[in-house]
C-alpha cells in the first residue's frame, strides 16, 4: 500500500504556496505605544500646559467684549392681560423708548442684535418651509411646494419669498441715539457674503408677500431685490436652538463708558402668545466671538482637572508603584492554586 | 498438498483467498434470502435496475437521477430569492428594509438615497460573498464530477467517462486505488473468487480493509469482452442512507440470486489490494448511500456574532425607548403649540405629523419617524464592515506561510470566513484519530526478544524529564551561595540517577541537546525505510547472528515473516496486507534478513539468512492452516511445515491472550517481556507478542480432522466449533518475545497538543478504531500518561438492555465517586469509553447527563469504536450540555457529521479524501497547524472582532444620541442637526476605514508571544473582550461622549457671535461643528484602543479626519442648489472662526477624557495579562531577563494536565518523590544504625 500513496501524490500536487509579503504575514513594522504611568502623567501635564493658557486667552478675550443686554418685551407693552391683543392690533402705537448705559468703552464695530427666547426656529415644519430655488432664480418663482401653508395666496399666485420662515420675518425696529444725536445703524453686510451673492437673487423681487388673510411678521419692500434684503437673509438662516440672537446691524462709531443710549423700539413682533422674551443686545466681538466665558472656563476646567489628575497619579505611583511589566500581576501569579 | 496448478496466462496472479480463511468469507446460506423475497416489490423496495442496459433508465418509469453530485446551496434561478431571504432573516436588515420603504413615504427622516444606498450596499456585499462561496463549492463539485472511470459502451469496449455521465445500469471497471464513482454491484474482480478489498475510511473511518465478494454466478465476467452479452435484472431497496444493509435480488440467466451488503461497493470507498473490479451502477448521484448520509452543511454563526445580535436587540431597545420619549414629548408639544406658536401655523392641519387636532396620531407618526431618525443607533454598516474584515482576516489566514505544508503543497484554507473569531474561543477539541493525529502508517519501532529489548531503551519522556531536572538543579545551584553548592551538586547526581532507566541519558546530558540533534541528523541522512524506524546495532546489518541465542531469534523472525496475510508486490520489495501493522512486520523481517518473497495458494517462500553460514537461502514453507485474526480471538496463527517436514505453529497476538496459552517451559522470558511491554505501551506503541510451538505430525493430523469437520459443519454452532478446534492447537506455546510498532503520528502532533492543552483546551479523541489502538495513540501523543487514572466505561455483551443501563449507571457513579472524593484534586483523570456503551448512554437522557458531567470532569476523554453518527451525536450532546465552543477536526467522510455539528469544523486536506474538507469551515494540511490557527489567528481574530464590534456600537450610539438630544431641543419635531450627506458619510467613509484596519491589523501581542504564552488564549475562552460588562461599559462611554460633545458645543456656540465678524452660529454651523467634534472623537477613540499601529492604521485614522475637512470643503464648493446652507460653510463661515477650532480641541479632549482615565487606571492598577506582556516586551525584559521570561512561560502552563510538558512535569514529580523517599529511608537507616 505504501507505494500507491507515493505514486498518487505528485499528480495532485498543485502548489498553492502563498506569496511572502510583510502585509500578508502580518509582519508590517508597527509602533506599539504603551500607556505607561509616565506617559499618562506626561499627557495630563501636556494637556494642562496647553489648555490653561488657551483658557486664559479665551477668558481674557471674552472679558474684553462689552455686552449690553436689554429685555424689553414686558416693558414695551401696557401691563394688561391683553398682551396678544395689543400686539396683534395694527392700530396701536407700539413705539417704546428704552435707555441703556454703556458700562465700558466699546470699540467699533459694535453689533446690534435681537435675541428671541423660546422661539422654535429649528422646528422641522419651520426649517423646511422655504424654497431656495425660488429665492435665487425668478424662473423658479412657482416652485413653492415645500412652502406650505405659505406657498401660494388664496387665488393660487406664488408668494415670493414663500414659506413660514419668510412669512414670520422679525419686524421690531430699533433706532439708537446718543445724546439726542441719532446713532447710525448700518444694515449693510450683516448677512454672509455667500448669501448675498449666491442664494438670494439680484433680480428676484418680493411678490404677494404678506397679502394673505394671516399677517405673520414683517413686510418687504417689493422694489428691492432679495439680494439686498439682508434682514431677510439673516432671518432665513434658521437658528439651531430656541434661544438665539440675530444680527440687526452695526454701529460704526466707538461708544465711551457710561454713555447713555436711547433706543426707540417699534415693538411689532408677537412673542407674547408663546411667552417668548425679546432682548436687544449691543455687543462688541473679538476673535472668540461675542461674550463667551464658557469656552474659557471649560478650557480652564479641563486643564485644571488634568493637572490635578496628574498630581493624583504621581502620588499613587509614589505610594503604590507598579514596576513596568511586573510579572506578579500576571493572572497565573495572582491566583496561585 | 500438490501445490498450485499453473493457471493459464492472465490468471497466474490470482489467489483464492476464500480457501485460506477459516472463519469469514462464507457464502451466504440459502435461508438468508427469505426476507428479501418477501420485501421486494413492497413500498421502499421497488427499485429495478437493468444491468448493462443504461439506456432503459433514461425514460419512464425509472428516471433515475444521474451521477452528478451537487453540494451547492443555490443555482442560477434560486440564488436571488433564497439569498435575499437569508439576508432579511437578520433583524437589523429587516429593520433597514422597513426604514427604506418608509423613506419613500412623506414620513422620511432623511433623503431616500441615504437610506436605500447603504442597505443595497450591505446586502449586495453579503450576497456577493455568498455567491463567491457557492461558486467555489460548484468548482469543487465539478472537480469531483469530472473524475474519470472506465465504462462499458457495448461490444466489450470500455472507454473513460467522467463520473457525472454515469447512468444506472452502466458497467464500470474500477482499478486499484480508485474510488467507486457510485454505489455498485460487484460483478467480478481480479481475484479468482471474486473477492476484492475496499477501504471505507471515508465512509466510516475504519482503517482496516474490508473484503467484498461477488456472486458466484457472475464470476465468469472477468474479461472486458464478456460484457458483450451480459444482461441481468436487479430488484432492490430504494435509495436510503444505511451503510450496512442492502436487500436485493439479481435475476441472471433465468435464475434469481439474493444479494447482501457483501456485493455492494459504496461510493467514496476505495478499491485496495485488488487490480480491478467490475461492477454495475445501482444507485447514482444523489441516490448513493454516501450522499444520502451527508447532510447539508448548516450555516454556522460564531458566538460573538450571536451575542452581537443581543447587543443589537439592546440597541433596538434603546432606540425604542428614546423613540417613545420623542413621540410622547412631540405629542405634548404639538398639542400645546397649536395656538401659541403662531409662526408654525399648526392649525393649518396640512401635515399630520404636526396636527394639533389629532396629537395622538401625530405622536404615533413621530414615533415611526423617530425610529428612522435614530436608526444610527443600529450600526447597519457594522455587518458590512464585519464581512469585509472577516474576508480580509480569512485572506491573512490563507496566506500564512507558517501554515503552508511543503510536502502536499497545500495551505490553510478558511472556507468560510464567518467563524474567524470563534477560533479564539474554542474550549474543546474533538479529534478524529486516523489521518488526523496519525498517518495511518505503521512503523516497526522496538522488539523484545527473549527478554532483551532492542531498539532504544529510554522513553522520550524520561529523556526530557531528566534533561529538565538537570537544568532546574543547575539553576538552583547558581542561585545559592557557594557553601551549599556541593550539597546541591550531589542532589543533582541523585536526581539524575533516581531512575535506573534514565541513568545513561541523564549523565550523558552534559552535551545537552547536541547529542540528540546529531542523532537525529544521522537518522535523517540514513536511507529512511518506510514503515521501519528501528536502530539497534545489535540486530541490524546481520549482527544478530553473532548473538548466543540464535536459534530462538530465527524463530522470532520466522513468526514475523510467516504469520501474516500479506502478499509481496512491486517486484517483491513492498507488501500488501489487511492491516498496516503486518506490512511493518514484513518490512522489518526483510531488514533482519527474512525476506518474504512469494505466496501461492499453499506455499510461502522466504529468503532467509542462515546464521550458521551467513548466507541467504531460499526456503519454502507449506502453509497448512491459517487461523486468522478477529477481534474476539485477538491472535492469529499459521501452521506451516518446513522442507524437513517439521510442523510449526506460529502465533502472534495480544499479550494477555498469548500469556494464557504458554506452556510451562515457555515462560522463561515472561517477566522481562511484560516489563518491556508496559514500557512500550507507555510510549504509545502498539505491541504484539510472538510465540510458537512445534507440532508433531500425529498431533497435527488428529487436529486437522477435527478442524476439517468443524469447518464443514453448516449450523449456528459452527463458529463455536471452530473456536474450540483452534483452542486445541493454540496451546503450550513458547514465548519468543514481543514487537512494538508505532502508529505513526503526523508531524508535530504531540507538540501541537501540548500547546493546545496549555492554552486551556480540552481534547477528546473520537475514533472508529478499537480501544487498544486508541489508548496507544493517546499515550503516543501525550494525551494519556502513566499516573493518570484511567476510567474505562464499557458494557458486557450478554446483558439485556435494562441491565446494561444499570451497569453503565453504576460505573458512572463509581467514577463520579472517584473523581469527587479524591483528595488529590490535581490528579488527572482519563475516561475511555467505547461505542457500544455510548449507544446505550445516548438512548437514555438521564444516563447521558450523568455521563457528560463525568466526562467534563475528566482531563481527557477517549471514545473508541464510535460510528460517524455517534461522533456527530457526541459533538451535539457535548455542545448542548457544556455550552462551550467546540471544534471538531477530522479528515474522512466519517467525520463529516461531527465537523458539521461542531461550532467549528476543521478538515484535514493533506489526505486525498475531500468530504471532510468540503464540509469543514477551515481546512488544514496537517493537524499541527491547528496550534497556529487557534492560538495566533484565533486569538487575534477574536480580539479584533470583539474590539471592532464594541467600537462600532460606541460610535453609532455616540452619533445617534446627538440626534436625539437635538430633536428634544427642536420642539421634538424630528429636525436633524446634521446635513443629510454628513450622515451618509459618517458610516460610509469617515469612520469606517479605521475600524477595518483595526479588524485586520490589530495585534495585542506578536505571534511569537502568542505561542510562548498559550495562556493568553484563555481570554477568548472567558470571553473577556466581549462580556456584557465590557459592552455596557462601552455603551456608557458612548452616552457620556455624546453628552459631552453635544452639550459643550451647544453651550459654547449659542447664543453669542461665532467670531469677530459678529454673526451668531446658525443650525448649519452648530451642526457642522458638532459633527467635526464627533468625527475627531470617534477616530481618536479608535486610536486609543489600537495597540499596534502600522502605517496603514495611521493612514486610515488620520486620513479619515482629513477626509472630513476635504469633504466639507468640496461639498461647500458645490453650487448652492446642491449644497444648500452648507454652501461655503468651511471657507467663509466657520473655517476662519477660531472658536470652531478651539471648540474642536476642547470637546474632543473632554469627550475622550473619561475613557483615557479608565484606561490609565486599569493599566496602572488592574493590568491584564496582555498588558503586562506588552510591557515586558516593550521594556525588552524578555531579552535582558530571559530566565524570568522563561519562568513566566513555565508558570503560565502549570495547571495543564495533558500534553507532553505536563507528562514531563509528572515524571519529574515522580523522580523527586522517589528521591525523597530514598533519602528518607537512607536517613532513617543512618539514624537507626547510630542508636
Amino acid at each position: 500500500m505504501s507505494s500507491d500513496d507515493v505514486s498518487s501524490l505528485p499528480s495532485k500536487k498543485v502548489s498553492r504556496k502563498p506569496i511572502y509579503s510583510r502585509f500578508t504575514q502580518q509582519e508590517l513594522p508597527a509602533c506599539k505605544p504603551i500607556l505607561t504611568p509616565a506617559l499618562v502623567i506626561g499627557i495630563l501635564i501636556c494637556l494642562a500646559i496647553i489648555f490653561i493658557p488657551i483658557g486664559l486667552l479665551a477668558l481674557s478675550a471674552s472679558e474684553n467684549v462689552v455686552e449690553v443686554v436689554d429685555r424689553y418685551d414686558d416693558a414695551c407693552i401696557p401691563s394688561t392681560n391683553q398682551k396678544v391683543g395689543f400686539i396683534k392690533d395694527p392700530a396701536t402705537n407700539k413705539t417704546c423708548i428704552r435707555s441703556l448705559t454703556v458700562p465700558k468703552k466699546m470699540r467699533k464695530p459694535i453689533y446690534v442684535y435681537y435675541q428671541l427666547d423660546n422661539f422654535y426656529q429649528n422646528h422641522r415644519r419651520y426649517v423646511k418651509s422655504r424654497s431656495d430655488r425660488q429665492l435665487w432664480s425668478p424662473k423658479s418663482e412657482s416652485s413653492t411646494n415645500l412652502c406650505d401653508p405659505e406657498g401660494q395666496t388664496g387665488d393660487g399666485k406664488p408668494i415670493v419669498p414663500c414659506g413660514l420662515i419668510a412669512w414670520s420675518l422679525f419686524n421690531d425696529t430699533y433706532a439708537l441715539s446718543k445724546n439726542d444725536a441719532a446713532l447710525q445703524i448700518n444694515k449693510k453686510d450683516i448677512a454672509w457674503r455667500s448669501d448675498r451673492t449666491h442664494k438670494f437673487g439680484p433680480n428676484v423681487y418680493p411678490k404677494n408677500f404678506q397679502n394673505g388673510p394671516l399677517i405673520g411678521g414683517g413686510k418687504l419692500d417689493e422694489n428691492i431685490p432679495l439680494s439686498q434684503q439682508e434682514d431677510l437673509m439673516v432671518w432665513m438662516r434658521t437658528a439651531a436652538l430656541p434661544t438665539f440672537r440675530k444680527l440687526y446691524g452695526k454701529i460704526e462709531t466707538d461708544l465711551e463708558a457710561n454713555e447713555r443710549i436711547t433706543v426707540t423700539i417699534q415693538n411689532n413682533y408677537n412673542t407674547y402668545s408663546f411667552n417668548g422674551k425679546k432682548k436687544l443686545v449691543i455687543s462688541t466681538a473679538t476673535w472668540i466671538g461675542g461674550k463667551n466665558d464658557f469656552i474659557g472656563r471649560m478650557y480652564m476646567a479641563i486643564g485644571g482637572t488634568s493637572l490635578v489628575l496628574a498630581v493624583i497619579f504621581s502620588l499613587l505611583y509614589v505610594f503604590k508603584p507598579r514596576p513596568l511589566g511586573d510579572p506578579s500581576y500576571l493572572s497565573w501569579n495572582k491566583n496561585p492554586q | 498438498m500438490n501445490g498450485e496448478r499453473e493457471m493459464p496466462g492472465r490468471r497466474k496472479q490470482k489467489l483464492k483467498w476464500s480457501k485460506l480463511y477459516t472463519f469469514s468469507c462464507l457464502r451466504a446460506s440459502a435461508d438468508d434470502s427469505a426476507p428479501a423475497d418477501k420485501l421486494l416489490g413492497q413500498p421502499g423496495f421497488s427499485r429495478v435496475v437493468h444491468c448493462n442496459e443504461p439506456q432503459l433508465h433514461r425514460s419512464k418509469p425509472y428516471k433515475y437521477s444521474d451521477n452528478y453530485v451537487s453540494t451547492t446551496k443555490y443555482n442560477v434561478v434560486t440564488f436571488l430569492p433564497i439569498a435575499l431571504f437569508e439576508q432579511f432573516r437578520r433583524v437589523a436588515n429587516l429593520y433597514f428594509l422597513l426604514a427604506a420603504i418608509l423613506s419613500l413615504t412623506p414620513l422620511a427622516a432623511f433623503n431616500r438615497v441615504s437610506v436605500v444606498a447603504p442597505l443595497v450596499f450591505v446586502i449586495g456585499i453579503s450576497m456577493i460573498k455568498e455567491a463567491v462561496e457557492d461558486w467555489h463549492r460548484f468548482l469543487q463539485d465539478r472537480k469531483v464530477n469530472s473524475r474519470k472511470v472506465m465504462v462499458h459502451v457495448g461490444d466489450g469496449l470500455f472507454v473513460r467517462k467522467s463520473w457525472a455521465n454515469l447512468v444506472v445500469g452502466d458497467v464500470v471497471k474500477v482499478s486499484k486505488n480508485e474510488y467507486f464513482p457510485s454505489d455498485l454491484l460487484l460483478l467480478c474482480s481480479s481475484y479468482e473468487d471474486g473477492l476484492c478489498y475496499v477501504e471505507t475510511m471515508n465512509l466510516d473511518g475504519e482503517t482496516n480493509l474490508k473484503a467484498k465478494r461477488s456472486l458466484e454466478a457472475t464470476l465468469s465476467l472477468d474479461e472486458e469482452t464478456a460484457f458483450c452479452r451480459f444482461k441481468a435484472t436487479l430488484r432492490c431497496e430504494d435509495p436510503n442512507p444505511s451503510l450496512y444493509t442492502f436487500v436485493g435480488n439479481l435475476d441472471y440467466n433465468q435464475e434469481s440470486y439474493p444479494l447482501s451488503p457483501e456485493q455492494i461497493l459504496l461510493r467514496d470507498s476505495k478499491l485496495r489490494n485488488t487490480e480491478y473490479a467490475y461492477g454495475t451502477v445501482i444507485f447514482s448521484g444523489a441516490d448513493t448511500k454516501a450522499v444520502r448520509n451527508s447532510t447539508r452543511s448548516p450555516s454556522k454563526r460564531s458566538r460573538v456574532e450571536r451575542k452581537m445580535d443581543h447587543v443589537i436587540y439592546l440597541l433596538f431597545g434603546m432606540m425604542l425607548f428614546i423613540s417613545l420619549v420623542t413621540a410622547f414629548c412631540s405629542a405634548i408639544f404639538t398639542n400645546d403649540a397649536d395656538v401659541k406658536r403662531w409662526y408654525l401655523q399648526l392649525h393649518a392641519s396640512d401635515d399630520s405629523l404636526f396636527d394639533p387636532n389629532n396629537p395622538t396620531l401625530s405622536g404615533f407618526l413621530q414615533f415611526v419617524k423617530a425610529l428612522m431618525l435614530y436608526g444610527y443607533l443600529i450600526p447597519i454598516s457594522l455587518y458590512v464592515s464585519i464581512e469585509v474584515v472577516k474576508v480580509l482576516q480569512a485572506m491573512m489566514i490563507n496566506n500564512d506561510l507558517a501554515m503552508y505544508d511543503e510536502v502536499t503543497g497545500k495551505a490553510v484554507e478558511a472556507r468560510t470566513s464567518n467563524l474567524n473569531e470563534e477560533l479564539g474561543q474554542v474550549e474543546m477539541i474533538l479529534s478524529d484519530k486516523t489521518g488526523t493525529l496519525t498517518c495511518n502508517q505503521m512503523e516497526f519501532r522496538k522488539c523484545s526478544i527473549e527478554g532483551i529489548s532492542f531498539g532504544g531503551e529510554v522513553t522520550e519522556v524520561d529523556l526530557a524529564a531528566s534533561r529538565r531536572m538537570n537544568i532546574d538543579v543547575e539553576r538552583h545551584r547558581f542561585s545559592l551561595d557557594g557553601s551549599d553548592s556541593t550539597a546541591r551538586s550531589i542532589e543533582m547526581f541523585d536526581l539524575s540517577t533516581a531512575d535506573g532507566s534514565t541513568e545513561k541519558e541523564g549523565l550523558g546530558l552534559n552535551e545537552g541537546g547536541k547529542g540528540r540533534n546529531s542523532r537525529i541528523s544521522i537518522s535523517d541522512k540514513e536511507r529512511r525505510i518506510k514503515g521501519f524506524n528501528f536502530r539497534d546495532g545489535r540486530l541490524m546489518d546481520k549482527m544478530w547472528i553473532y548473538r548466543s541465542n540464535v536459534g530462538e531469534m530465527v524463530m522470532f523472525f520466522r513468526v514475523m515473516a510467516l504469520c501474516h496475510t500479506g502478499i509481496p508486490v512491486d517486484d517483491k520489495t513492498a507488501y500488501e496486507a489487511e492491516s498496516p501493522e503486518e506490512v511493518a512486520f514484513l518490512i522489518a523481517a526483510r531488514e533482519f534478513g527474512f525476506k518474504f518473497c512469494q505466496r501461492t495458494q499453499s506455499t510461502m517462500v522466504v529468503q532467509e539468512l542462515d546464521p550458521m553460514s551467513g548466507m541467504e537461502v531460499m526456503r519454502e514453507y507449506k502453509l497448512l492452516n491459517l487461523l486468522e485474526f478477529n477481534s474476539s480471538r485477538k491472535r492469529m496463527s499459521v501452521i506451516v511445515s518446513n522442507e524437513d517436514g517439521e510442523i510449526f505453529l506460529f502465533c502472534k497476538g495480544a499479550d494477555e491472550v498469548i500469556f494464557d496459552r504458554l506452556s510451562e517451559g515457555g515462560r522463561t522470558y515472561q517477566q522481562a517481556t511484560v516489563m518491556h511491554l508496559s514500557n512500550y505501551a507507555e510510549d504509545g506503541l502498539r505491541t504484539m507478542v510472538f510465540a510458537y510451538r512445534k507440532v508433531s505430525v500425529s498431533e497435527y493430523e488428529r487436529w486437522s480432522s477435527v478442524f476439517a469437520k468443524a469447518k464443514a459443519t453448516v449450523c449456528p454452532e459452527r463458529d463455536e466449533l471452530l473456536e474450540n478446534a483452534c483452542e486445541m492447537i493454540e496451546k503450550d506455546l513458547i514465548l519468543l518475545g514481543a514487537v512494538a510498532v508505532e502508529d505513526k503520528l503526523q508531524k508535530g502532533v504531540p507538540e501541537c497538543i501540548d500547546k493546545l492543552a496549555q492554552a486551556g483546551l480540552k481534547i477528546w479523541l473520537l475514533t472508529g478504531d478499537k480501544k487498544e489502538t486508541a489508548v496507544n495513540v493517546g499515550f503516543a501523543c501525550s494525551l494519556l500518561r502513566h499516573d493518570m487514572e484511567q476510567l474505562h466505561l464499557s458494557t458486557s455483551n450478554e446483558l439485556r438492555m435494562k441491565d446494561v443501563t444499570e451497569e453503565i449507571m453504576s460505573q458512572l457513579q463509581s467514577f463520579n465517586h472517584v473523581i469527587s472524593e479524591e483528595e488529590r484534586r490535581d490528579a488527572p483523570f482519563a475516561l475511555v469509553v467505547d461505542g457500544k456503551a455510548l449507544e446505550h448512554i445516548f438512548r437514555n437522557n438521564h444516563l447521558c447527563q450523568h455521563f457528560l458531567s463525568v466526562a467534563m470532569n475528566c482531563d481527557v476523554v477517549i471514545c473508541c469504536r464510535v460510528s460517524p453518527k455517534q461522533k456527530a451525536l457526541i459533538t451535539r450532546r457535548v455542545k448542548e450540555h457544556s455550552g462551550k465552543t467546540i471544534l471538531a477536526i477530522g479528515d474522512g467522510a466519517n467525520d463529516v457529521g461531527m465537523i458539521q455539528e461542531a461550532d467549528i469544523g476543521v478538515g484535514i486536506s493533506g489526505m486525498e479524501g475531500m468530504q471532510a474538507v468540503m464540509a469543514s469551515d477551515f481546512s488544514l494540511p496537517e493537524f499541527r497547524f491547528l496550534e497556529r490557527l487557534l492560538i495566533i489567528h484565533g486569538h487575534w481574530c477574536y480580539r479584533r472582532i470583539s474590539k471592532m464590534i464594541v467600537y462600532f456600537v460606541y460610535k453609532n450610539v455616540a452619533f445617534g444620541l446627538t440626534l436625539f438630544y437635538y430633536n428634544m431641543l427642536s420642539g421634538v419635531s424630528g429636525q436633524e442637526l446634521y446635513d443629510d450627506w454628513y450622515m451618509v458619510m459618517f458610516n460610509v467613509l469617515l469612520t469606517s476605514l479605521p475600524v477595518i484596519a483595526l479588524g485586520v491589523l490589530e495585534q495585542d501581542v506578536s505571534s511569537d508571544v502568542c505561542l510562548q504564552f498559550p495562556a493568553l488564549y484563555k481570554q477568548g475562552q472567558q470571553n473577556t473582550c466581549f462580556s456584557w460588562k465590557r459592552i455596557i461599559g462601552w455603551i456608557c462611554n458612548a452616552v457620556l461622549a455624546s453628552l459631552i460633545v453635544f452639550t459643550l458645543t451647544v453651550s459654547i456656540l449659542s447664543p453669542s457671535a461665532l467670531d469677530g465678524r459678529g454673526n451668531p452660529a446658525d443650525i448649519e454651523h452648530i451642526g457642522t461643528i458638532t459633527y467635526t467634534c464627533l468625527i475627531w472623537t470617534v477616530n481618536c477613540q479608535i486610536a486609543l484602543i489600537i495597540s499596534h499601529f502600522t502605517w496603514i492604521s495611521h493612514f486610515l485614522i488620520w486620513g479619515s479626519i482629513l477626509c472630513w475637512y476635504v469633504f466639507l470643503y468640496l461639498y461647500g464648493a458645490l453650487s448652492p442648489a446642491r449644497s444648500g446652507n452648507v454652501y461655503h460653510i468651511s471657507s467663509e463661515q466657520i473655517g476662519p472662526a477660531p472658536a470652531y477650532w478651539a471648540t474642536t480641541l476642547l470637546v474632543v479632549v473632554a469627550s475622550l477624557m473619561p475613557f483615557f482615565l479608565h484606561m490609565a487606571v486599569q493599566r496602572s492598577f488592574f493590568p491584564l495579562d496582555d498588558h503586562i506582556i506588552q510591557e515586558m516586551k516593550h521594556s525588552k525584559t524578555d531579552v535582558t531577563d530571559s530566565p524570568m521570561w522563561l519562568r513566566e512561560q513555565e508558570k503560565s502552563k502549570q495547571l495543564t494536565q495533558v500534553g507532553y510538558s505536563a507528562r514531563v512535569d509528572a515524571k519529574i514529580r515522580h523522580f523527586k518523590d522517589q528521591l525523597h523517599r530514598k533519602r528518607k529511608s537512607f536517613y532513617l537507616s543512618v539514624t537507626n544504625s547510630r542508636h
